[in-house]
């Protein structure tokens, strides 16, 4: 029995919702009494995939072949069922997030497994194998009992609560032969926001809406993002109103965010927008209109102007530190 | 060109959603049901494709009977004929087997679906479908050309977009700004009646995920309301209470 942990990178380090992955892939190998091994692909250094052992892993295989450099859902998916095989390993965890999800469904129809995504808990083990998962977006949830005798498990931000050790994991290279049909798409170009905290990652995030009045007022909530370290974020509206990237729009048709603290600038709470945010830990509301139905959804609230309350949040932060 | 467009009957997206049976079952009554708001972009979309340069569009379910209104709604808007594989959707796998199965069946260029559906959101049918046909799937796409047995589309990334291009067939999953909604208007929903709606029986998969028990998550505790005035009380409530900064 093995467990085997995909990882994304992000300029070749881990990303922190992968050492998540990691840390909950460990878990459950030390419930199995299996082995926990990592899986990278694409450019990154040996000690930058060393971190993977802090977070309970024995081994990371990486694939460092250029071929693999770019992200490629089909190609990792080839290599994920190639290491599933080589590792015998019988539970594989990966993130959640739209590279995952593509690669799960690949690999588990190459390998007839079962295949769960979005779990919130560690598996239960007791009486075969259970686990807890969001459904209706965030709205509720459902254990799902697996059975196939491979299991491949998209696992949701925050499911887990990693404690660190320092325990640097063996790295070893992954030697695969790329699969000429996976690479039969041509890339034509990329558009990528550079330097920008991605939505999905980030432990804070600021997001405005419809309230914020026009794209030529974003920058008091910009301030406090970047005073916070936050990403941010805009309800459906804001991006139909092309006033914020389409990327940017956290919302039942767009981004599920999960973050510790999600502060909602002029946002009114429509059901949509909610099932974006709802697993938020910690949600903070500013907005003029006191019945806005956000309020309801919310931690704490503010009723007030956000270009007033903005730029004094911002200053209380700063000063607070 | 022949185009698929799979579909989901899900419940709206303001449903409340509750459960009865002992939180075995989702319960139906008094909730609206639409074609998911993903899969209704794709087919939006294909119905643009189809006004351009021809072709047909099959519309298919994997859902029980109480799927047809929306099958009907499907039609309506531009799909010539529908397959309802009658079964309870319960697990992405077998889904995704059914969907194959009448994809290899019917031989199309194109297969079109939302990027997940709105009750599981899974977000691995497009994938699964397509490593079983070994055909190429993308996804999220949020916007599609094709031309000749050539597609030139946008896929969502983490940050921005990518453009690609690939030869047809292809099994993509869509979101918006893919294309509009499209409403039906009264000849659409009228010549809908009369177009053909094939309920199959499914092919035998075996069950890979079987769903126990449905959750609601705890009550959320009262909002916590803070003077406009009083800023650095709640930066104190988000260290000390909170613990999030």
């Amino acid at each position: 029995m093995a467990v085997l942990i995909f990882v994304e990178l992000d300029n070749g380090q881990i990303k922190k919702t992968s050492l998540e992955a990691v840390y909950y892939g460990s878990e459950v190998a030390k419930m199995q009494g299996a082995s926990a091994t990592v899986l990278a692909i694409g450019a990154a250094d040996a000690a930058s995939l060393a971190v993977a052992g802090n977070f309970g892993a024995g081994k990371v295989l990486h694939v460092g072949a250029s071929e693999f450099h770019t992200e490629n859902a089909m190609a990792y998916a080839s290599v994920l069922a190639q290491a599933v095989l080589q590792e015998k390993a019988d539970v594989v965890i990966l993130p959640k997030s739209g590279l995952c999800d593509a690669m799960s469904a690949r690999a588990a129809a190459k390998l007839k497994a079962s295949v769960v995504s979005g779990a919130v808990e560690l598996p239960d083990l007791s009486n075969g194998f259970t686990v807890k998962r969001a459904i209706y977006t965030g709205k509720a949830f459902a254990t799902v009992a697996m059975s196939g005798s491979i299991k491949i498990l998209g696992v949701k931000k925050n499911a887990v609560a990693p404690i660190e050790s320092n325990a640097p994991a063996e790295v070893v290279a992954f030697d695969v032969l790329p699969n000429a049909g996976d690479f039969s798409a041509k890339i034509i170009s990329q558009e990528k926001a550079s330097g920008e905290l991605s939505l999905t990652e980030a432990d804070i995030i600021v997001s405005g809406g419809r309230g914020m009045k026009g794209p030529e007022n974003w920058q008091p909530l910009l301030d406090l993002a970047h005073e916070l370290n936050a990403a941010t974020g805009c309800s459906k509206p804001v991006s139909d109103l092309d006033w914020r990237p389409h990327h940017e729009h956290i919302g039942q048709t767009g981004i599920k965010v999960a973050p510790n603290l999600y502060i909602a600038c002029g946002i009114s709470g429509a059901i949509q927008h909610l099932a974006g945010v709802n697993s938020s830990k910690c949600i903070v509301v500013i907005n003029k209109d006191a019945d806005a139905p956000f309020f309801k959804a919310a931690d704490y609230g503010i009723v007030g102007d956000v270009f007033d309350i903005l730029p004094r949040l911002t200053k209380a932060v700063a000063a607070s530190k | 060109m022949k185009i698929l467009v799979c579909i989901s009957n899900v419940p709206d997206t303001t449903a409340k959603i509750s459960f009865t049976d002992n939180d075995t079952k989702f319960n139906k009554a008094g909730v609206q049901y639409i074609i998911g708001p993903y899969d209704d972009y794709a087919l939006a979309r294909a119905v643009e494709l189809k006004e351009q340069q021809g072709g047909s569009i099959t519309v298919l379910n994997v859902g029980e009977a109480d799927s047809e209104p929306q099958i009907r709604k499907a039609l309506a808007i531009g799909a010539d004929d529908a397959i309802r594989v009658n079964c309870e959707p319960s697990d992405s796998y077998f889904v995704a087997a059914q969907i194959a199965h009448c994809a290899k069946e019917g031989g199309y260029d194109l297969i079109l679906m939302g990027r997940e559906s709105i009750d599981f959101n899974s977000g691995v049918v497009h994938g699964l479908v397509g490593e079983m046909l070994n055909i190429p799937s993308f996804s999220p796409v949020m916007k599609l050309d094709v031309a000749g047995n050539v597609a030139t589309f946008a896929r969502e990334i983490e940050g921005g977009k990518e453009y690609l291009e690939a030869h047809l067939p292809l099994v993509l999953g869509c979101q918006e700004p893919i294309a509009e909604w499209k409403i039906p208007n009264m000849r659409g929903i009228m010549t809908a009646r009369t177009k053909p709606l094939k309920v199959v029986a499914p092919v035998a998969v075996a069950e890979a995920a079987t769903l126990e028990k449905y959750i609601l998550p705890a009550p959320k505790g009262a909002v916590k309301m803070i003077p406009a005035d009083d800023i650095e009380q709640l930066i104190k409530l988000l260290k000390t209470e909170a613990k999030v900064l």
